[in-house]
């Protein structure tokens, strides 16, 4: 089987995105009963806008089915490097691989915005999500699971407009979830909620985390939400992964216990002082 | 027509009855004194004719039959005008706001013609088609034109590019891009072109009857003018709002059917 590699040649990073042939959709098919998440291997990556070099050189590999936090303070390239995992963006150097074949539902992204179509009912937006599969015969009856999964069935027919902020996200993340990925990427996707909704949110992401077993990489600010919720801190300083730091505690995890607010106090102050050094 | 009026009313202003009535209360209460005012003699009826005179006329010359004829006329110069403009528009305002070469091509050649007033070019359309009916479609389909093109332009312009994004990475192919997000996004924009669009149509149009045509509600007006039928003209006047009304009317009730999504359109 081919082997799916994002890299600097334009071939390869076309073959990743866009020859879904025939055969790799057989492929797809036979195991899509038992989805699992990908490996992610990530080498010498290296990205520039103009003059602004934002990462310089990240090496990184993450075990399939992972939950991994990426923190670090602002403008250091987080959101640059998920959507270059995410296929958004074109990479300047060095390579991502996921190990096999992939296809474009295997990958998606949550942004801070819930990026939702107002004119579209919640339903159909969770249907979106679909990827090629949208026309369907059973594109209902997925999006509608999807929509259970996250709690809002009984919001399926409503305009977007009138949800609250966290439902809105929730919609966003059925929307991520229809097509089953095997990598689901969050680009601080709690951001704009109050503590409350986080926390809830947090408690779903991490729910159907575990139920589904994609590989998840969550980018956020927050250290706390980051050690709540991940196996893996990383922290991105100067356009390189700083420090690699895991989370061993058991789950479900108490929120405030003395072991990740421990870890929390320690990658906080990796933070603050790289932030004194500059 | 302004852009006051496109701005939707907060729900809590619009009680669902009572509201259809209200509207009608200034315009009721404006006939009723101006009535009285010409039966007492305070407003000289060579200056302004009673409405029931008005009334009178309008029912005198609905039975000759005159009166369906022109309007029938107009309205039929409108809507065909109002079409061919307004999909030429539409067709330009789509293709320059998708694509970049279609704008940098035209975009500059038809702000230079935007500027020019569409009712100054009524003595060339005169001389080119003389006073048959193209004149008059060529002036409505003209002044229609620019509304729809700029605000069908601006609503594709201004769709949020995060959700262009978004329909990109859940693989959307260009054409249902444009179905399910760029259509859709620009449609409360088409709908502000169409409503200035409905304003223009009529305005070029009467402008347009009363100098060159013979027929029309526009003509009924001149010839009544010339007879000394005060009635008439402004029976003529007050249909042309009517008209006016009505279309405006026929647009908003479709973009409620259109935008129900729109926060601003939803009753409760
Ligand atoms: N499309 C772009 N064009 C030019 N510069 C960009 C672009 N996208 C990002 N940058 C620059 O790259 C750097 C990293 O941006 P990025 O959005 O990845 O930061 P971030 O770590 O996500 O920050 P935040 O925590 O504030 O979201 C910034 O200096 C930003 O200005
Ligand atoms: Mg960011």
């Amino acid at each position: 089987m081919q082997t799916a590699v994002r890299s600097s040649l334009p071939e390869t990073e076309l073959a990743s995105r866009a020859n879904f042939t025939p055969h790799a959709r057989v492929v797809r098919e036979e195991r899509s009963a038992s989805a699992v998440g990908l490996p992610l291997s990530i080498r010498g990556l290296r990205k520039s806008f103009g003059d602004n070099e934002v990462l310089r050189g990240i090496d990184l590999h993450i075990p399939a089915g992972q939950f991994v936090a990426i923190v670090g303070k602002s403008g250091c390239g987080k959101s640059t490097l998920l959507r270059l995992i995410a296929g958004l963006d074109k990479i300047d150097a060095g390579s991502i691989s996921f190990g096999q074949e992939i296809q474009p539902e295997d990958i998606r992204v949550m942004f801070q915005e819930p990026r939702l179509l107002p004119w579209a009912r919640v339903l159909a937006n969770v249907e979106v999500g679909l990827g090629r599969d949208r026309a369907s015969g059973d594109a209902h009856a997925r999006a509608e699971k999807a929509l259970i999964e996250v709690g809002l069935a009984d919001k399926r027919d409503q305009w977007p407009s009138v949800l609250s902020g966290g439902q809105k996200q929730r919609v966003a993340l059925g929307r991520a979830l229809v097509s089953r990925p095997r990598v689901l990427a969050f680009d601080e996707p709690l951001g704009a909620l109050d503590a409350l909704t986080r926390i809830s949110m947090q408690r779903l992401l991490e729910r159907v985390w575990r139920d589904q077993g994609f590989t998840a990489i969550l980018v956020t600010h927050d250290v706390s939400e980051a050690v709540a919720l991940a196996d893996r801190v990383l922290v991105i300083e100067e356009g390189r992964i700083a420090h690699d730091v895991s989370v061993n505690a058991g789950r479900p995890r108490q929120r405030g216990s003395v072991e990740l607010a421990g870890l929390e106090g320690s990658i906080l102050s990796h933070l603050l002082s790289a932030d004194d050094r500059t | 027509m302004s852009l006051i009026d496109s701005i939707p009313l907060p729900r809590s202003v619009r009680l669902p009855r009572v509201d259809g009535l209200i509207q009608w209360i200034v315009p009721l209460a404006i006939i009723a004194i101006w009535q009285v005012a010409s039966v007492t003699g305070f407003v000289p009826t060579r200056v302004l004719p009673a409405p029931s005179d008005v009334v009178l006329a309008g029912w005198k010359l609905l039975l000759s039959g005159e009166l369906v004829r022109n309007i029938w006329v107009s309205f039929w110069r409108a809507s065909i005008g109002f079409l061919i403009g307004g999909s030429i528009g539409f067709a330009f305002g789509l293709a320059n706001g998708l694509s970049q070469l279609s704008a940098k091509l035209t975009d500059t050649t038809l702000q230079m013609v935007r500027n020019v007033p569409h009712l100054a070019l009524i003595p060339l359309v005169i001389l080119w088609f003389g006073i048959d009916e193209s004149a008059k479609l060529f002036l409505v389909a003209l002044g229609v034109f620019f509304p729809i093109y700029l605000n069908t332009l601006h609503g594709i312009r201004t769709v949020d590019p995060q959700l262009i994004e978004m329909g990109r990475i859940y693989g959307m192919t260009d054409g249902e891009l444009f179905r399910r997000v760029i259509f859709p996004g620009a449609l409360p924009s088409i709908f502000v072109g169409i409503r200035f669009a409905l304003g223009i149509m009529w305005l070029t149009l009467i402008v347009a009857e009363t100098i060159a045509a013979s027929s029309g509600l526009g003509y009924m007006a001149m010839q009544a003018r010339e007879f000394m039928l005060i009635d008439v003209v402004v029976l003529s006047i007050l249909i042309y709002a009517l008209l006016g009304k009505l279309a405006d009317s026929a647009s908003r009730v479709l973009e409620r059917l259109t935008l129900s999504w729109h926060p601003a359109f939803q009753k409760r």
